[in-house]
Formats: C-alpha cells, sequence, structure tokens
C-alpha cells in the first residue's frame, strides 16, 4: 500500500491535449473514482499510471518513487480491465497464478497466493475452469482474484462494471467495496457512472475535457458542486437548471424564466440583477400553496417515488416526490425549491455563486 | 345412401394422405436434401467421381489411346521395386517438410511484423500478398531466368561483388535444383501464412498484451505465453493447408526442372505426370498418384487428432 501524487500530468496525441495539468493528491488506502463522459481523459489517466501510455509532462509518483519512466511491472499496481482481459487458454487458477508465475515463483507459493485469493473471491470451486466457462460476474471476479493474488501498491479498476448487466453491477458494486474495506489496498477506479462513484469512493474525481472539474468525497460534491458541470453530474435524475437574474427587492429571490418567482436563502453581495442560473435538485421540490405554479407533463411512479415531469415559467423540470401523489397531465401543482437547498450558478462562467 | 356412404371414405383417404411426391417436395426434412443436391451433384461429378476414376484405373494397365484390363496390384508391385519412384517420395516428403518449415518460420515472423503500428500499414500488406497472386506459372518463369546457368543475376551479382568467379548451375546441380525449387515455393507460399497468421494475431484482444505486460512479461514471455497459444488453432488449420498445397505442388517443379537434374526434384505429383501423360502409360501415373493418398490422409490425420479444438475454446461464450 502507497499514497499516489498526480502532479501537473499532462498528455497529448501528437498536436492534440487531451490532458491539461491534472493534479490529484490519494492518500495510502483510500479509494478514488476519477469519473466524468466519455472522452474526459479518466482512462487515460489511469493507464499513464499503470504505464500503458507515457507521460508528455509532469510526474506521477507511487510512494516517494516518481514513476514517469518505470517500467509497468516495476511500479507494483494491478489492473482490472473492462473486458477483463483473461487469458482464454488458461485455467481460473493459471490467470490468477500468472504474474507469480513470470515472478519466478516456486509452484508452492504460487498455489497458496492462489487459494488465497480464490477464497476471498469464493472462487475455490471455479479454480479449473477456463473463462469461456464462467458467467459474466465469474469472469469479473476472477479478473479481480488476478490482482489480488500480486498484493500490489495500488489497485487500478478501468471501468470494471460496465460489462455487467444492471443487478449483478450493484452486487459487485458492493463486492468491490467490501473487499477494498478488507484489504485497504490504495484504490483509482475509473467509470463514467456517477452513481457508481458516489456508492464506493473515499474521494470522486469529476473530470470535463481533460481537467479536474472538482475533488471531494461524494457528499461534497452533492452538496456544494463547484459548477454547473459538477452540479448536472452528480445526482440522479439530474439537477434543474433555470435561467435568470437575481433580484434583491427587500428579500431576495430569484427572477426565472417568465417572471417566475424562486425562493433564495439569501443574495451574494451585490448581485441585484445579475443574471445566473438557478439550479434545484429534482428531490428538493416539495408541494406548498407559495410555490410557483406548474403544469404537470408526464408522471412515472417507480413504486418508492415518484418522478413528476412539468413545465414551470415554460421550462421542463423534473421533481421527485417520496410521497405518492395522484396526478394527472395538464394538472397545475405549486411546486417550491427548498430555499435552504438551491444552487446559484454564474451565467457566463457557471462556477458556484453562493456558499 | 349405400353410394355416398362407399364413396366418402375413399375420399377422405384422398384428401388426407397427399402423393409421395408432394410429400418429397412439401416436408421440411426432405426440403435439407433437396438444398443440398446441387453441391453433392457437383462433388461428385466432379471430385468422387475423377478420384474414384484414377484408384481403379491404378489397378488396370490402361494406356493412352488403350482401354486397360483389371491387373490388380501390378502396377504397385512394379512401383514398389521402383527406384526412381521411391526417389521421389523422398523428394516430396523432404520438399514438403522443409518448405512448409521455412514458410512457417518465415510466415509467422512477418505476420507478427506486420501486425505492429507502422507508416504505410495497408500497402506494406498489399505488397506481401503479391507472390501469392501472381500465377503460380509465371513466377515459376521469371524464377527459371533468376536460375539460369549462364544469364542468372544472382551469379551475375556475385560474380561483380567478388563473391564467387564462375556462374552457379542452380538448377543443373542436384543439391542447389533442390535448394532452387524449395526456394521459390517459399518465396509463393509465405504470403498465405503470413496473411492468415496476422489474421489471427488481429483476434487476440490488445488488452491481453496490456494485461500481461503488467503482469510482468517480457515481449519474449507475451509471445510464448499468450500469442503462440492463442494461435495454434489458425496456425494447426494454415500448415495443414500449407502441407497439402506444398505436397502436391507439381506447376512450379515442372516449370523449373521437370524433375531433373537426375530426377532430385521429381515429386510424386511430377513423376506421375510424366509416367501416365507423356509416357502414357495411365494405370502406373494413376498408381503414384494414388500412393499420394495416404501420405495426405496422414497429414490431416496429424492435424485433427493432434491440434483440433481445445479445452479451452469449448464451453460457451457470452462475451
Amino acid at each position: 500500500m502507497s499514497s499516489v501524487q498526480i502532479r501537473d500530468v499532462r498528455k497529448s496525441f501528437g498536436n492534440f491535449e487531451v490532458l491539461h495539468g491534472v493534479s490529484i493528491p490519494i492518500e495510502d488506502g483510500e479509494f478514488v473514482v476519477l469519473v466524468g463522459p466519455s472522452g474526459c481523459g479518466k482512462s487515460t489517466l489511469l493507464r499513464m499510471l499503470a504505464g500503458l501510455e507515457n507521460i508528455t509532462s509532469g510526474t506521477i509518483s507511487i510512494g516517494d518513487r516518481v514513476v514517469n519512466n518505470v517500467q509497468p511491472k516495476e511500479r507494483d499496481i494491478a489492473m482490472v480491465f473492462q473486458n477483463y482481459a483473461l487469458y482464454p487458454h488458461m485455467t481460473v487458477a493459471d490467470n490468477m497464478g500468472f504474474s507469480l508465475k513470470l515472478r519466478g515463483a516456486k509452484p508452492e507459493e504460487i498455489s497458496t497466493g492462489v487459494k488465497r485469493a480464490a477464497e476471498i473471491l469464493a472462487l475455490t470451486p471455479l479454480l479449473d475452469r477456463y473463462p469461456r466457462q464462467l458467467s459474466g460476474g465469474q469472469r469479473q471476479r476472477v479478473a479481480m482474484g488476478r490482482a489480488i493474488v500480486r498484493d500490489p501498491q495500488v489497485f487500478l479498476f478501468d471501468e470494471p462494471l460496465s460489462n455487467l448487466d444492471a443487478k449483478l453491477r450493484v452486487a459487485m458494486r458492493t463486492e468491490i467495496k467490501e473487499l477494498h474495506q478488507r484489504l485497504k489496498t490504495t484504490t483509482v477506479y475509473v467509470t463514467h457512472d456517477q452513481i457508481e462513484a458516489m456508492t464506493m469512493a473515499d474521494k470522486i474525481v469529476v473530470m470535463h475535457d481533460g481537467i479536474v472539474e472538482q475533488m471531494g468525497s461524494p457528499l461534497e460534491l452533492y452538496d456544494t458542486p463547484a459548477n454547473q458541470f459538477v452540479a448536472g453530474f452528480i445526482g440522479s435524475p439530474a439537477m434543474n437548471f433555470l435561467k435568470g437574474a437575481v433580484k434583491v427587492n427587500g428579500a431576495a429571490y430569484f427572477e426565472g424564466p417568465n417572471g417566475v418567482r424562486l425562493p433564495l436563502k439569501s443574495a451574494p453581495a451585490n448581485s441585484d440583477g445579475k443574471p445566473a442560473v438557478y439550479g434545484v435538485r429534482p428531490e428538493h421540490f416539495t408541494i406548498a400553496d407559495d410555490g410557483a405554479e406548474a403544469e404537470i407533463v408526464v408522471v412515472e411512479p417507480t413504486g418508492s417515488e415518484t418522478q413528476v415531469f412539468a413545465k414551470l415559467g415554460g421550462e421542463q423540470v423534473v421533481a421527485v416526490f417520496r410521497e405518492r401523489h395522484l396526478f394527472n397531465p395538464g394538472d397545475k401543482v405549486r411546486l417550491k425549491p427548498d430555499p435552504a437547498l438551491v444552487h446559484l450558478f454564474d451565467d457566463s462562467t457557471g462556477k458556484r455563486l453562493n456558499s | 345412401m349405400s353410394t355416398v356412404q362407399t364413396s366418402m371414405p375413399a375420399q377422405a383417404v384422398a384428401a388426407g394422405e397427399p402423393s409421395f411426391w408432394s410429400r418429397l417436395s412439401g416436408n421440411r426434412n426432405w426440403a435439407a436434401f433437396w438444398f443440398m443436391l446441387p453441391t453433392a451433384a457437383f462433388l461428385i461429378l466432379f471430385l468422387a467421381y475423377p478420384l474414384g476414376l484414377g484408384v481403379w484405373m491404378s489397378f488396370t494397365d490402361e494406356r493412352i489411346g488403350r482401354a486397360g484390363a483389371f491387373i490388380g496390384i501390378e502396377n504397385y508391385q512394379w512401383l514398389w521395386d521402383d527406384s526412381i519412384f521411391w526417389l521421389s517420395v523422398f523428394n516430396t516428403l523432404f520438399y514438403t517438410l522443409i518448405a512448409s518449415a521455412i514458410k512457417f518460420a518465415i510466415g509467422l515472423y512477418l505476420a507478427l511484423l506486420l501486425n505492429r503500428h507502422m507508416p504505410f500499414k495497408a500497402i506494406i500488406r498489399s505488397i506481401v500478398l503479391i507472390p501469392f497472386i501472381v500465377p503460380t506459372v509465371l513466377s515459376a518463369i521469371a524464377f527459371w531466368w533468376i536460375y539460369d546457368s549462364q544469364f542468372s543475376i544472382i551469379s551475375w551479382s556475385l560474380i561483380k561483388l567478388g563473391v564467387i568467379h564462375s556462374n552457379i548451375n542452380f538448377l543443373g546441380d542436384s543439391d542447389w535444383a533442390r535448394a532452387s525449387v524449395i526456394f521459390a515455393n517459399v518465396w509463393r507460399g509465405v504470403p498465405f501464412v503470413a496473411i492468415t497468421l496476422l489474421a489471427g494475431l488481429q483476434t487476440v484482444s490488445p488488452s491481453l498484451y496490456e494485461a500481461a505486460t503488467l503482469d510482468g512479461a517480457t515481449s519474449w514471455q507475451r509471445f510464448r505465453f499468450i500469442t503462440y497459444p492463442l494461435l495454434t488453432p489458425i496456425i494447426a488449420v494454415v500448415m495443414t493447408f500449407s502441407v497439402l498445397f506444398t505436397f502436391t505442388d507439381f506447376q512450379l517443379i515442372w516449370a523449373l526442372t521437370r524433375g531433373g537434374p537426375v530426377n532430385a526434384t521429381h515429386l510424386m505429383a511430377t513423376l506421375s505426370y510424366q509416367r501416365g501423360i507423356i509416357s502414357g502409360r495411365l494405370g502406373e501415373g494413376a498408381a503414384i498418384a494414388t500412393a499420394m493418398i495416404p501420405f495426405l490422409v496422414a497429414a490431416i490425420a496429424i492435424s485433427w487428432f493432434g491440434m483440433q479444438r481445445r479445452k479451452w475454446q469449448q464451453g460457451s461464450n457470452n462475451d
């Protein structure tokens, strides 16, 4: 186990720069999730960490060693690939023991190591099978087993769950988190799925177009997104954004589209009349008599909650209610955002305005 | 009433039991038979029948222009004591083994090379195929000039470079002739091996190499433990074909040496042609050709039993 320091790392393919100076400190034993839409550079960064891509500038260190020019096999890392990359012609045991074999370990050492990892992942009955004979979830566990056997300083995961069906994905998510709690190995995990990021991470790094948008604990990112991108990316259904202007006329309020009046707890200093974007999460709407009038468009009951799509000041918003309402399309309701939980973003830069 | 009663069952039988022909043409199980029929007829007419005829002919004393009589295994007894026949068997085995081994080595090397990222990859890959698409006889004639005893460009170049002082008699000396025809065959056969193995290499997921790299494999170990085992099914197929093609080679030898000098490059195929067509002893030629069958069957059997689907390829694949 050791810490990882990524300092001002850049990566170019030819003249095209895909990472524009990324710095991420990762503590010993931390579970860090790199999340972002496809093409944001998260997988490239992970591959640079693994040594599969070289580093154009900046430094990456594992422990106190700068590894920019260290061969992948010398870096003491293990990686789980999106397609698992299991060797199809080797049994589960041989797949898991391959790295030990290459290191020149004795056969007894290899079998002890493989058995230990197989027990952790409940793979013991499958050791003699070939990858083809395994289900998706079992292959996923073998891929993790291959990583565990090596007892590396750092685990790298490259979208490991994206080939699994929805139910299995949830189960494996828990399994990976549990594994990390048990082994406490520093882990860097790449995904495009914000729910995976929220549920597993100690620290989430939101990336977008080759830069880090925000870094922090899942709840920090949820409660105080630093900008409109992070606000829209974290949380499901996504945050509603309404354009308009801040008004301070006695009490502060936000004038939304078509003059709809939305509550604000307080206005940022010198912001009267300032154009801004009002962000409210679907789960932070309530129905109240002093709310803004909205017309219901679609109602989607999921059992545990009800998603309501409605027109608010002519803009479509989505609200989620835990309690059951018997709404019909065309109904008029009064939606009120919780003023303590709304977000204000700068209209041009997208930066957060309220604290 | 009674007439109606007797006629009704007869009608019912006619309606309920269609004719034999309509059953044959309508039944789903017979449909497969009808679909296979054109291909089967083609194979029987142009492959099975000539093969059977050839085997039958080898038991007769048929000559060109004269129908033969059945003479049992006399042709084979005659060949058994014929040193030229045994020389041709040795030549064929020697030619096949050496040429196939070299084709495999060079083909695999080329395939690994072409599988790397390099500029003008597509053009280089098509250039590699050129020897394969040139008609064999044309390339054989080109080689014939290259190996010419007086005008050989190889001899000329080596003399100019001062390596040798007189022309090499490529096709006139037994050892040189064998080496020359093997070289020509290798030149012609390498593209097939290389391109097929390249196709096999491209089915290997790059992430396997990355995983192996992270597992600490050197480039030799990646070849030894990943590439080679994953390629064995393709190698088995391509080398079976290569061996069959080489074993039955005729055009190249006939255009270059006609089996000479002193039968040093006579293969079973060329000897069969010479005895059967040129000398007109069809029965004897057919016997030589038939004698190739056990060798070919053995080659196929080795590949079938030794290299058939491996255990790791079995089972479901739900990628």
